[in-house]
């Protein structure tokens, strides 16, 4: 039974466009951070030796897709605290509304924001990095959004541990960063130390990070059934253990 | 009253780690009438109404709602009932429309939203954000989407509280408008001016407990049968008089104020009648009822808390 998850689902993305921070800091943030990098990491790229600008363009587009999905996590995660701590979610428990339904309406929301997010990049990057033809971006947007629907159910868990809505942002970042610290993005799990490769092996991000990139490079779904099979068990996973641990006030 | 009643409750506990919020409660609401539940925050009002919406379980305890089950029946129960929850908020920036109109779109049989906002009085506040309302206008969406579904049964939980007394007496009338329409109102509250004047029958719950049940005229009359007539006359021997009245008790005097004391209604009918036969003038002439808040003193001992 999904009654007015459509309608919520609309009501919750007029409700985020009414606010131009949170748009700002959901949309363009991620966008801006993305041309900075660009310009810095492009300029460079033209003196250096040939082989440094490949692994850059490879990486960028995969750090940039991550930086948005961090920032999708934290707001589900501060959103689900306001809302907990304001008491609105008590208020929607008590109406045919399944519990459910309220989570679907925000992870879709937060998904189109995502995809608006990485589509604005995509149109902002191409001055800087020239994607290759054979990119395989219905497959990158597909993997990008499965990742994050990964992490989300990561970010419900926070969510539903996290006392108030003001320690809401900071542990998901103290959470979130260091994750992607150890994700194999900026140096391979494998030249880790043994400690931090068994954590990166125990984190979704690093999972996200192999699909990606292995999707950015055209290698396809089936050489990394892999990870999307540790993704999606960890979704399971997570999204059990937090409706377990949830609190509605 | 006739044929079941709309809410059953019968020896219900609920604990929460070890405090025993509610304790072996036993209440009926009738069809059709506004029942309250009395008593001071943290006595288990809330506690108790939303074992009976059927937000919370109760540990022990049989609770009956329109023939259902609250727990088990939880989503038959919501469509024939309307809840309105203590300090409830909403998204800042969603307008009343909006939240009206999703409310609607929950429910099988909703009523026609654009006529429940004129209803409430919110015409000219359709299209403002939740944030910009007054304290009175947001109870008065609050009432608005506990009524969407049409329900048999509504539930108000500590609506006035906070409100100026101008938008208190504006949502008195209006849940006497809910009642006028053949609907039933659950209501709690600590301000018992609210019960007296709103309510049918109170329970009065204190620490967990019912301590009694009944209308407040009964409540009145059970727990505080005394008058006081209180005067001003310029007679001397007035007091002596009074004295002479077998119903009163008392008699005491500060200046020319004498304040008479006695027990039952027919007290105030004796003092005017002993006026009339002795020829005293008075000056100025009240007299003082003791009210619900006066039984709620006597009954738990304490004043009603903030």
């Amino acid at each position: 039974m999904l009654r007015g998850l459509w309608k919520l689902t609309w009501l919750e993305i007029k409700i985020f466009m009414r606010e131009p921070l949170g748009v700002l800091g959901s949309v363009g943030i991620p966008v801006l951070i993305f041309v900075v990098f660009g310009r810095i990491l492009g300029t460079q790229a033209e003196r250096v030796s040939s082989d440094v600008p490949r692994a850059i363009s490879v990486d960028l587009p995969i750090l940039a897709s991550l930086l948005i999905t961090a920032s999708t996590v934290l707001s589900l995660v501060a959103i689900i605290a306001i809302y907990r701590e304001g008491g609105i979610l008590r208020r929607l428990r008590a109406t045919p509304l399944r519990p459910y339904t309220i989570l679907t309406a925000h992870v879709l929301v937060k998904l189109l924001f995502t995809a608006i997010t990485l589509g604005i990049m995509l149109l902002v990057g191409r001055r800087y990095y020239s994607v290759d033809a054979g990119v395989p971006l219905v497959s990158f947007t597909l993997a990008l959004l499965f990742s994050t629907v990964s992490l989300l159910s990561l970010g419900f868990l926070v969510a539903s541990l996290v006392p108030t809505a003001r320690f809401a942002q900071p542990i998901g970042t103290l959470i979130l960063y260091p994750m992607l610290g150890v994700s194999g993005l900026f140096m391979p799990v494998a030249s880790l130390p043994p400690m931090l490769q068994v954590v990166a092996r125990a984190l979704p991000l690093t999972y996200a990070v192999s699909l990606l990139r292995g999707i950015w490079h055209g290698e396809g779904w089936f050489a990394h059934a892999g990870d999307v099979a540790v993704l999606a068990g960890m979704f399971l996973a997570f999204t059990a253990l937090s409706t377990k641990v949830f609190r509605w006030e | 009253m006739t044929g079941q009643p709309v809410v059953h409750v019968s020896s219900v506990r609920k604990t929460y780690g070890r405090t025993v919020a509610v304790d072996e409660v036993s209440f009926d609401v009738h069809a059709g009438e506004i029942f309250g539940l009395i008593g001071p925050n943290g006595a288990g009002k809330t506690t108790t109404m939303e074992c009976v919406n059927g937000l919370r379980a109760p540990d022990r305890g049989l609770i009956s709602v329109l023939g259902l089950e609250p727990r088990r029946d939880v989503y038959a129960l919501q469509e024939r009932i309307g809840v309105q929850l203590q300090a409830a908020q909403f998204q800042k920036r969603v307008k009343v429309r909006e939240a009206v109109g999703l409310w609607a779109s929950l429910y099988r049989k909703p009523v026609d939203g654009d006529r429940l906002i004129d209803q409430l009085g919110l015409s000219d506040k359709r299209d403002a954000w939740f944030m910009t309302l007054s304290g009175g206008q947001k109870q008065r969406l609050f009432i608005a989407l506990a009524l969407i579904n049409d329900p048999e049964l509504v539930f108000l939980d500590e609506l006035t509280t906070g409100l100026d007394p101008q938008a208190r007496r504006a949502i008195w009338d209006l849940v006497r408008g809910i009642r006028q329409r053949g609907k039933t109102v659950f209501l709690t509250t600590h301000l018992m001016e609210e019960a007296e004047r709103l309510c049918d029958r109170v329970a009065i719950i204190d620490r967990g407990r019912i301590i009694d049940l009944g209308t407040p005229a009964e409540l009145v009359h059970r727990h505080c049968p005394e008058r006081t007539v209180i005067l001003v006359t310029e007679e001397p021997n007035a007091a002596e008089r009074f004295r002479a009245i077998p119903l009163v008790q008392s008699v005491s005097a500060e200046g020319p104020q004498l304040t008479i004391r006695g027990l039952r209604g027919d007290l105030v009918a004796q003092v005017i009648q002993c006026l009339a036969d002795h020829r005293i003038g008075v000056v100025d002439f009240r007299t003082e009822a003791p009210t619900l808040e006066d039984v709620f003193l006597k009954l738990t001992g304490h004043m009603i808390r903030d």
